[in-house]
């Protein structure tokens, strides 16, 4: 066991945050390293959590407040680990640093974003909309410190930026740093991109502005959203009255990702209830394969039994813009029928693919490039890098990565 | 009680130039007798550190209270070692959401600190309940779950005693003959390992095993769990459990419409399990070749009927089970007739290699299984592409049942609880006692089962569950495979070892981990109404024959629902009681009525509306200055007297932010919110008492991510208020 030594978490997200947590109010060291410069993942620009539909940053904030109060955990944001070196027990890690040019002394008080002119794409609301070039991602952003874009910032916004805090926090001079660190274990738990849409010609390839992706549809729905919750076509911001969910939008394709990725069928289940709160008007479409809707089936027949919801089986065939919407072509495999629906918006539920590109390891992994428990040795992997999961099965699966930290021999 | 206070105003982000700062350092000196009160342009500085760091050393202050940032900024920077720090907060929920140098604005501000000293003269520091603890783990069955939960926690150091019922560890893996594949490249079926794995929980020294044995009782709370195991007739101490007791297939017997029973040919997943271990995979009815099968999925599951829910592995069995109808006779016609195939994540994989071998998936509803003329079954479906009914002989059916949890219809852990002896299930609500109960009958619980799955109602907090220091893993919390419940065992073992380590320091589990108060109970004025007992969400409070509660400070998460449900008001923590919050209302300063300025009290739940209303200043919302917010560990601690003494007082109006209650409650402890706003339906006869209308009074719940709305809930109140005029009872 390796008691005294730290134990690196890789990953900021709900897993990576989990284990962190759990291991530190057990009085064990932790390191958390986050690529972004701010934690809480995917799930934190999640609108509601599916079946209850319960806000992630209500769970975030105790999360945050556990965070707080650890004192033998330390938090690097805009950290990768780069190297790996020594074995179980023994691991001697290299971790770069890039800048914030915000220091520890920034109080979040917003007073450089409105000095600052420049804007960036903002990531956080998947690039619906803009923030300053210094930024918070989110108002439950944690760490609730301000980070620079230097790249989208103009020169001359910068000596504005930096006068206007009054508390000497901006630093312009900030260079990239590289930590050196000695932990006993280390878990792997660096989460999942989406499937790029931009690869799957039958739905449009990404160029279809009112064809967007579930996760840009997280950010419509939120109430502190890019539209403040409302759900409006993106070409031209009319309320939507019809919308359809394209389930396996790339997922169960031996062209694209041969694998199921498990939530999607929930995830869309769920943004069926944004729909019919948001736009109680709007008709509302659903194709899929199988609905698999897991250990919720409850939610599921509750919105089967919506009358203004279709759910239909079939794989769609093609989307293209038709007069100011989109047309979607599909087959009803139970009727046998072919359909073509006109509508508004689409919305594509794509996949979970792991990040698990550019390992600082050797690692054996699937054909999908998921990382199975003794792929590499000692090292732990936990949430969506092991398998599509959605949050309580990531959360217990990161609770159980604690656990196995504990007794790696 | 004495404290040597020191109040610190920080300047910074406005604060300094929204409120006269003089002004309130008079009222902490004068007022409040704060041994100093000082201010800094910035707190969170090295600079502020040190500033109040000389104060603590050189005049030896105890108390160190900073009207700042929320608590929710900055707590690493505003640390000063053990010293008792509270927290005021001025920007939020102040500076940033009133208007600067308004005299509204500074009356706040004055109020807050008065506020804060009127709560200090009631309240302590906590000093923390520690008891001598066990850490051993008990685990409740021995299938895959529980000997891997054992080997987890022993692994880690800790002596661990399973309890098993049958005569031989294993559980369901015992009549598995193969599994499904979950490695890569998840297409060849895997042996079935269990017995290495009862094999290492035999040879490891740290655990001992009770076969043919079964929970007799479990007296005590965590940390002192006093386990009497029957069949082995012994008794172990304990500090946590793991509940691991598996499930049971769906009682085929009930699916007489798929067959079972009926038709020899029909058996269950289980049932074929037997069949493929003990190699004999012929026709029940006549040993004949099996040369076409049937699967029939959701056999009782997805089914208002039988089990309204999936199962999950159901799907990935049936594939499974065709690969061993092949494996014995490779020219044999599989068919799997489903509702929808579900084989998530890579199992998905594994389902198309059985696609590409043959075997026959057919989205359908069953309409009959008899038998056939010569043996094996008929099954006719609706195949509803065809718009017909489809028939499709074959020699043997096989019903994939779903999983049932096994506290479903045994007891299995007969806690020595007056809440009832197992976990409560997800959907068990509490009761919540009115004054017009008569005396509550004794309830006989001795037959009392879970019911449900005791899974958690917390997306993100699998591991909740409403008894501390018990953790249910594997099948019996929720429908899993094998894999799964491995890794649900390494979870459920780390929260028992965790949960232990935790209180034998004195401090409390999620979601206030750490916390050090606990709740004392002034028991010579108990009147033994027993409110406390029933509407504690976590079981923590005993009975003893007279019905005077018996607290057990492990169990406690310190919510405070306890004191909001004492009619005596004999509960309190140290730092926080019925005393402690009606000391903060009794410092609000109440304007008399000829000055027009409304008088509000807000309590707010910390957890989410405090959250909410800190946004909302960081958003620069406006709303009311009349409104003093008074925080809540859990709404569900309100107390009536609070309202009762506010309104005496001349508050014009009672406002109360908690969370959403419901079937999908978001509070942190299952009922508060709900709780609260039973004991709000109460609240008219105190207002009619004092001929007030009821609109006075108002509940809302918050969701923190709509913090935008709260400003709005706050000036619309307001508005009602003005309409019914101030209360009569102003001076």
């Amino acid at each position: 066991m390796s008691q005294s030594k730290a134990t690196l978490v890789v990953g900021g997200g709900m897993s990576g945050i989990s284990t962190a947590l759990e291991l530190s109010e057990l009085g064990r060291p932790v390191i958390l390293v986050e690529k972004s410069p701010f934690i809480g993942g995917k799930v934190a620009t999640f609108n509601k959590y599916f079946p209850k539909l319960c806000p992630p940053t209500c769970g975030l904030e105790i999360n945050y407040k556990r965070l707080r109060k650890a004192a033998n955990l330390s938090l690097h944001t805009q950290a990768q680990v780069t190297k790996v070196d020594g074995g179980p027990g023994d691991y001697t890690v290299t971790i770069e640093v890039a800048p914030r040019y915000v220091n520890h002394k920034c109080t979040a008080c917003g007073e450089c974003a409105e000095a600052c002119g420049s804007e960036r794409d903002d990531d956080f609301n998947q690039g619906m909309a803009k923030t300053k070039a210094i930024y918070l991602a989110g108002h439950m952003a944690y760490p609730h410190r301000y980070v620079l874009d230097k790249e989208a910032c103009d020169e001359a916004d910068l000596p504005k930026i930096k006068d206007a805090c009054k508390y000497g926090a901006v630093d312009l001079d900030e260079t990239p740093q590289t930590l050196t660190e000695q932990v006993g274990a280390i878990v792997w738990a660096t989460g999942w991109e989406s499937y790029d849409v931009s690869k799957v010609d039958y739905l449009g390839k990404g160029e279809l502005p009112d064809v967007i992706t579930n996760l840009q549809m997280e950010r419509l729905a939120d109430p502190s959203g890019p539209t403040g919750g409302k759900i409006l076509r993106p070409s031209d911001g009319k309320e939507v009255e019809s919308v359809a969910f394209v389930q396996c939008a790339g997922s169960r394709d031996i062209n694209h990702l041969p694998y199921c990725s498990g939530i999607c069928c929930l995830a869309s289940l769920k943004q069926i209830c944004y729909v019919r709160e948001a736009a109680p008007n709007a008709k509302v479409y659903m194709f899929h394969i199988d609905v698999r809707a897991g250990k919720y089936e409850e939610f599921y027949a509750k919105i089967q039994a919506d009358e203004a919801v279709e759910i239909i089986k079939g794989k769609v065939a093609s989307i293209f813009p038709e007069g100011e919407g989109l047309r979607l072509q599909v087959e009803n495999i139970e009727s046998g029928e072919s359909l073509k629906v006109d509508l508004d918006m689409i919305v594509l539920a794509t996949g979970i693919v792991p990040n698990t590109a550019d390992l600082p390891f050797e690692a054996t992994m699937d054909d999908y490039g998921f990382l199975m428990l003794g792929d590499a040795p000692g090292i732990i992997p936990a949430g969506c890098v092991r398998r599509p999961a959605d949050v309580a099965t990531v959360v217990q699966d990161a609770t159980g990565a604690a656990m196995r930290t504990l007794t790696q021999e | 009680m004495e404290h040597k206070l020191g109040v610190y105003i920080c300047t910074g982000c406005g604060i300094g130039d929204a409120i006269d700062i003089e002004a309130v350092a008079k009222i902490a000196t004068d007022d409040v007798k704060a041994a100093l009160c000082k201010n800094h342009e910035c707190l969170c500085s090295e600079e502020g550190h040190a500033f109040v760091q000389a104060d603590i050393d050189g005049e030896g202050l105890d108390v160190v209270a900073l009207a700042a940032c929320s608590m929710r900024e900055k707590q690493a920077e505003l640390t000063w070692g053990d010293t008792w720090v509270e927290r005021i907060n001025y920007r939020e929920q102040l500076a940033w959401c009133h208007e600067p140098n308004d005299e509204d604005t500074q009356w706040l501000a004055e109020d807050y600190i008065r506020m804060l000293g009127a709560r200090l003269g009631v309240t302590s520091k906590p000093v923390p309940h520690i008891e001598e603890m066990s850490d051993r783990v008990l685990v409740v069955g021995g299938g895959i779950t529980g000997m891997n939960a054992a080997l987890f926690a022993a692994k880690a150091g800790k002596e661990v005693v399973i309890v098993e019922k049958e005569d031989a560890l294993g559980g369901f893996l015992k009549r598995v003959h193969k599994r499904f594949p979950v490695l890569p490249p998840y297409e060849e079926l895997e042996d079935n390992d269990i017995a290495s794995t009862v094999e290492a929980v035999a040879d490891h020294d740290k655990i001992t095993v009770y076969l043919s044995s079964t929970i007799g009782k479990i007296d005590g709370a965590p940390g002192n769990f006093d386990v009497t195991v029957d069949g082995a007739g012994a008794s172990e101490k304990v500090g946590s459990i793991v509940m691991a007791a598996g499930f049971t297939p769906y009682d085929a017997s009930k699916l007489t419409h798929l067959g079972y029973g009926e038709v020899k040919d029909v058996v269950t997943s289980v049932e074929l399990e037997d069949m493929a271990s003990e190699g004999k995979l012929v026709r029940p009815s006549d040993e004949g070749d099996l040369d076409t099968v049937v699967f029939i999925q959701c056999a009782g599951s997805r089914d208002a009927d039988h089990l309204p829910y999936c199962s999950t592995t159901c799907c990935s069995v049936s594939l499974k089970q065709t690969q061993y109808i092949a494996d014995a006779n490779d020219e044999a016609k599989t068919y799997v007739l489903y509702k929808d195939m579900r084989t998530p994540g890579q199992w998905e994989t594994f389902y198309q290699q059985v696609q590409k071998q043959g075997t026959i998936f057919v989205k359908s509803e069953i309409k009959s299984v008899v038998a056939g003329d010569d043996g094996g079954a008929v099954v006719t479906i609706e195949d509803v592409l065809l718009g017909e009914d489809v028939e499709i002989e074959c020699d043997l059916v096989v019903l994939a049942v779903g999983q049932v949890p096994a506290c479903k219809s045994e007891q299995l852990l007969k806690l020595g609880y007056r809440q009832g002896p197992e976990l409560p299930s997800m959907d068990a609500k509490l009761e919540v006692k009115s004054d017009d109960d008569e005396e509550a009958e004794v309830v006989d619980r001795k037959d009392e089962v879970t019911g449900g799955f005791p899974n958690s109602h917390f997306i993100c907090f699998p591991y909740e569950t409403r008894r501390t220091g018990i953790y249910a893993a594997g099948p019996v919390r929720q429908p899993m495979d094998i894999a799964s419940a491995v890794d649900d065992a390494a979870g459920a073992a780390f929260k028992a070892i965790k949960s232990v380590a935790l209180m034998s320091e004195g401090k409390s589990v999620h979601p206030r981990v750490g916390d050090m108060s606990w709740p004392d109970f002034a028991l010579q004025r108990c009147t033994q109404c027993k409110r406390c007992t029933e509407e504690c969400p976590f079981g923590a409070l005993d009975e003893d024959e007279k019905g005077t509660p018996k607290p057990n400070p492990t169990r406690c998460r310190r919510c405070g629902i306890c004191m909001g449900a004492c009619p005596e008001r004999i509960v309190g923590f140290a730092d926080y009681s019925v005393q402690s919050i009606n000391s903060m209302i009794k410092g609000i300063y109440v304007a008399e009525e000829w000055e027009e300025k409304p008088a509000v009290l807000c309590l707010v739940c910390e957890n989410d509306a405090y959250p909410a209303l800190d946004m909302a200043g960081t958003a620069r919302m406006k709303y009311s200055p009349f409104v003093r917010f008074v925080t809540m560990r859990c709404l569900g601690g309100l107390n009536l007297q609070w309202i009762a003494d506010a309104m005496a007082k001349g508050f014009d109006g009672v406002l109360l932010l908690g969370c959403k209650a419901g079937d999908d409650y978001q509070c942190h402890f299952i009922q508060g919110s709900e709780l609260a706003q039973t004991r709000l339906s109460k609240v008219q006869e105190t207002l009619d008492r004092l001929m007030l209308e009821s609109e006075r009074v108002a509940f809302h719940e918050i969701e923190i991510d709509n913090f935008g709305a709260v400003p709005g809930i706050i000036d619309d109140f307001m508005e009602k208020l003005e309409a019914l005029g101030p209360n009569p009872f102003k001076d």
